[in-house]
């Protein structure tokens, strides 16, 4: 025991100073959403709509420009679609912070308006600086439990910001969900939801909970979290990695701004 | 005809008889999987069996026609799980099972026609939660239901512990509350972008899925991988294989409340989740393998290998101050033991079974990739506890990173890393890995097409979550969770 308290003193601090400027995130390298330029998407080939594998990527109606529809929402941020494109319209980016209060703000829009417009704020300000969150696994591969764990190690120690698990959803006051909600996990799902006391928010976690992702429209899945309760910030990507979900949390604890509209991050 | 195996018809009857034959030959049942074959209307059997390290696997078929199967449960118990899947999606029935609930639909799901039979339309499955029914509890003994949604951040199954004070009597898992419905996901679908749904089946098995389906494809495609491919699947396997067995030690000093010992387990598995994503873009190794070799070249340089050579150092001080305090031996020490034979019968695999004498690695018996080329290490242990578990694996780390820095000066030569790949209509094949957690086998069968019709999955955690109520029954409350970590499952793997 001395030995690990001793270890413990030498080895120091190991967490980061992000997101306080000039720390680091810790995910340099990591590919996040296609980017999309419309000036390059000409010719109409939907070659990226035939390789996405999760419906992200679909044919606007005749006519319209651009040619095709683009739900972040369901991305699964595979990558496939930039190898398939030949016009160099998607290209890999390192956008992976995309949590956001609207649904629609994950839909690729030419034009943005600026319409914040949601009553989140009135319960965000009873919670204000802390929050407790219940995680619920509603049919996940696991990675997003990875990424969430990894929230607890030691360089991004979640705590110093004020957040913290708790097991019961009695102590919660966000509700984090991850997976697309399959069949078994309904039930469980919505009596959580009822322990929970007022106010209490939802977090669609990972594009499974978001849209249901790759397994949308199997015999025993989902299509998201939205079909049941009421989300107040959705966090596609997959999984989001812990950076993406310390950036969702405060998002949604209105602590910094969202930074994606129209399906675009600002820079 | 599945490619990268024999295969072999059988009529049911004859099925015990081969069963037995092939136990007594020193062999053993892998999976047992259905499909309904194009253009037919009855679902056909397949049973992998492997007869023996460096032997060709053999697929056993069988056509019964609608008619009953016998069941092999009795004789080899690790099939039962198989069987019972095989009676929720395709309806086939078999006759004298031990243990005839359903499996990976709960009670209480109603499908309208077997839902992996691709004449069946069903888009969702009707559902209505039915509780599960036990024998009343009296006296002294107490039922303890647990979950589906459990303390901390961990996946969803519920658990129900039958005790009398601190002695759990008997245990029962209740898993697949999860179950997505996976292999479906992949029908009707073309080969090549389908290995994306294979990394999302257990997310920290990414690569070792997409590996396993990739080989699957590329065994029915008959096509060539290039070396350096085959080298760099080699590498992504490893690196999973170490963040995996990192998260392993900090689970367990977490559960044998070593703090300090859990934090650092912990920065370790980050430290080589951010090499991950450096080096491939992804910190779980996904988004690189296809069918025919890799999506895109990965450049080795300096830097990866100065980190992990830093992570190597740090990575060998941890585990040794991990076996050097007593507290944590004591609690692993004859904690869940798991006896060879039992492990054997209920289908362990991986660090489970090589803890408990069990010398079966795929890498080494049955290569693949380039695992020929860099003659492999195979750590065993005996005793079979959650001590002999942490053994293996600790080994398995060096094992790991021995291979790596051997592999990375093969990879300064540049050269092709993708080849064609394209299944023939009604072409099958076989794929295999031998993930973190152990075996994992898709068998993948074509259309008239060429696009998937049947992909079976079986992952190393269904083989494991059999095994491990085994070593909890008559054991105590206080060691259960470190028994669980010791066991490294995941649940999603499992579920599908």
């Amino acid at each position: 025991m001395v030995m690990w308290s001793w270890f413990g003193l030498h080895r120091g601090k190991a967490t980061t100073g992000w997101p306080r400027p000039g720390g680091d995130d810790g995910q340099a390298g990591v590919l996040g959403m296609p980017r999309f330029d419309p000036q390059c998407c000409r010719t109409g080939c939907r070659e990226c709509i035939a390789v996405c594998p999760s419906a992200a990527l679909r044919p606007a109606p005749p006519g319209s420009e651009p040619p095709l529809r683009i739900d972040y929402g369901r991305c699964l941020g595979c990558q496939l679609c930039v190898e398939a494109c030949p016009e160099g319209a998607l290209s890999p980016s390192g956008d992976w912070a995309f949590g956001v209060t609207r649904r629609e703000d994950l839909q690729w829009q030419r034009a943005v308006e600026s319409s914040a417009g949601q009553a989140l704020g009135q319960r965000v300000a009873a919670l204000r600086r802390s929050l407790h969150i219940r995680h619920l696994d509603a049919g996940s591969c696991n990675g997003c439990e990875s990424e969430l764990q990894a929230l607890s190690n030691p360089f991004y120690n979640l705590h110093r910001l004020g957040i913290f698990f708790t097991a019961s959803p009695r102590f919660a006051d966000l509700l984090l969900v991850t997976g697309p909600v399959t069949a078994p996990m309904r039930e469980p799902l919505r009596t959580t939801y009822q322990a929970m006391p007022e106010p209490r928010l939802v977090m669609a976690s990972g594009t499974c909970a978001v849209s249901g992702g790759a397994v949308a429209g199997s015999y025993n899945s989902g299509c998201g979290v939205d079909q049941w309760l009421p989300v107040d910030l959705y966090l596609p990507g997959c999984p989001p990695n812990p950076a993406a979900l310390i950036e969702g949390l405060l998002v949604l604890l209105e602590r910094i701004p969202q930074r994606v509209k129209g399906g675009r991050l600002e820079r | 005809m599945i490619a990268a195996a024999q295969t072999r018809t059988l009529a049911p009857e004859a099925l015990d008889a081969a069963a037995a034959e092939l136990l007594e030959s020193g062999g053993r049942m892998q999976m047992a999987w259905a499909l309904v074959p194009p253009g037919t209307r009855h679902p056909e059997l397949c049973y992998l069996a492997a007869p023996g390290p460096r032997r060709p696997f053999v697929v056993w078929r069988l056509s019964p026609q609608g008619a009953e199967v016998p069941s092999l449960a009795r004789r080899t118990p690790l099939l039962s799980w198989y069987e019972r899947e095989i009676t929720d999606l395709f309806s086939v029935r078999f006759t004298d099972h031990p243990e005839p609930a359903p499996l990976v639909l709960h009670a209480g799901a109603d499908p309208p026609c077997p839902v992996l039979d691709p004449h069946c339309r069903a888009e969702a499955v009707p559902f209505a939660q039915v509780p599960p029914k036990f024998p009343a509890v009296s006296g002294d003994v107490q039922l303890l239901p647990f979950g589906p949604v459990r303390a901390d951040v961990v996946e969803s199954a519920r658990f129900f512990f039958f005790y009398i004070g601190e002695h759990i009597l008997h245990y029962q898992p209740q898993l697949f509350f999860k179950h997505r419905g996976m292999e479906q996901t992949f029908q009707g679908r073309d080969p090549g972008p389908a290995v994306v749904l294979a990394e999302r089946v257990s997310g920290v098995g990414s690569c070792a899925h997409a590996l396993a389906y990739c080989q699957a494809v590329e065994a029915a495609a008959g096509s060539e991988v290039p070396l350096r491919a085959r080298r760099l699947r080699v590498l992504l396997a490893e690196l999973e294989r170490l963040y995996n067995h990192l998260h392993y030690f900090g689970q367990l000093a977490d559960t044998t409340t070593l703090k300090v010992g859990q934090a650092q387990g912990r920065l370790l598995e980050e430290q080589a989740k951010q090499i991950n994503a450096r080096l491939t873009g992804s910190r779980l190794l996904r988004g690189l393998l296809v069918p025919g070799g890799l999506r895109r070249d990965l450049a080795i340089d300096r830097a990866l290998v100065r980190e992990l050579g830093v992570l190597r150092g740090e990575t060998v001080g941890y585990v040794r101050m991990l076996e050097q305090t007593t507290s944590y031996r004591d609690r692993l020490h004859d904690t869940g033991v798991l006896d060879a034979a039992t492990a054997f019968d209920q289908g362990a695999t991986g660090p489970v079974e090589r803890a408990s004498g069990l010398d079966r690695d795929l890498r080494r018996d049955h290569p693949y990739a380039a695992y020929e080329d860099n003659g492999l290490r195979v750590p065993m242990e005996r005793a079979g506890d959650a001590y002999a578990r942490a053994r293996v694996r600790a080994r398995e780390i060096d094992v790991s990173f021995d291979l790596i820095l051997r592999l990375l000066p093969q990879l300064a030569a540049e050269g092709p890393i993708r080849g064609d790949c394209r299944p023939a209509p009604g072409a099958e094949g076989l794929g295999w890995t031998e993930s973190p957690r152990g075996s994992l086998y898709y068998a993948v069968h074509c259309d008239d097409e060429g696009r998937l019709a049947r992909v079976k999955i079986k992952s190393p955690s269904y083989s494991n979550w059999r095994v491990f109520p085994y070593t909890v029954h008559e054991s105590n409350m206080m060691d259960y969770a470190i028994n669980e970590a010791s066991f490294g499952l995941t649940i999603a793997g499992c579920d599908r």
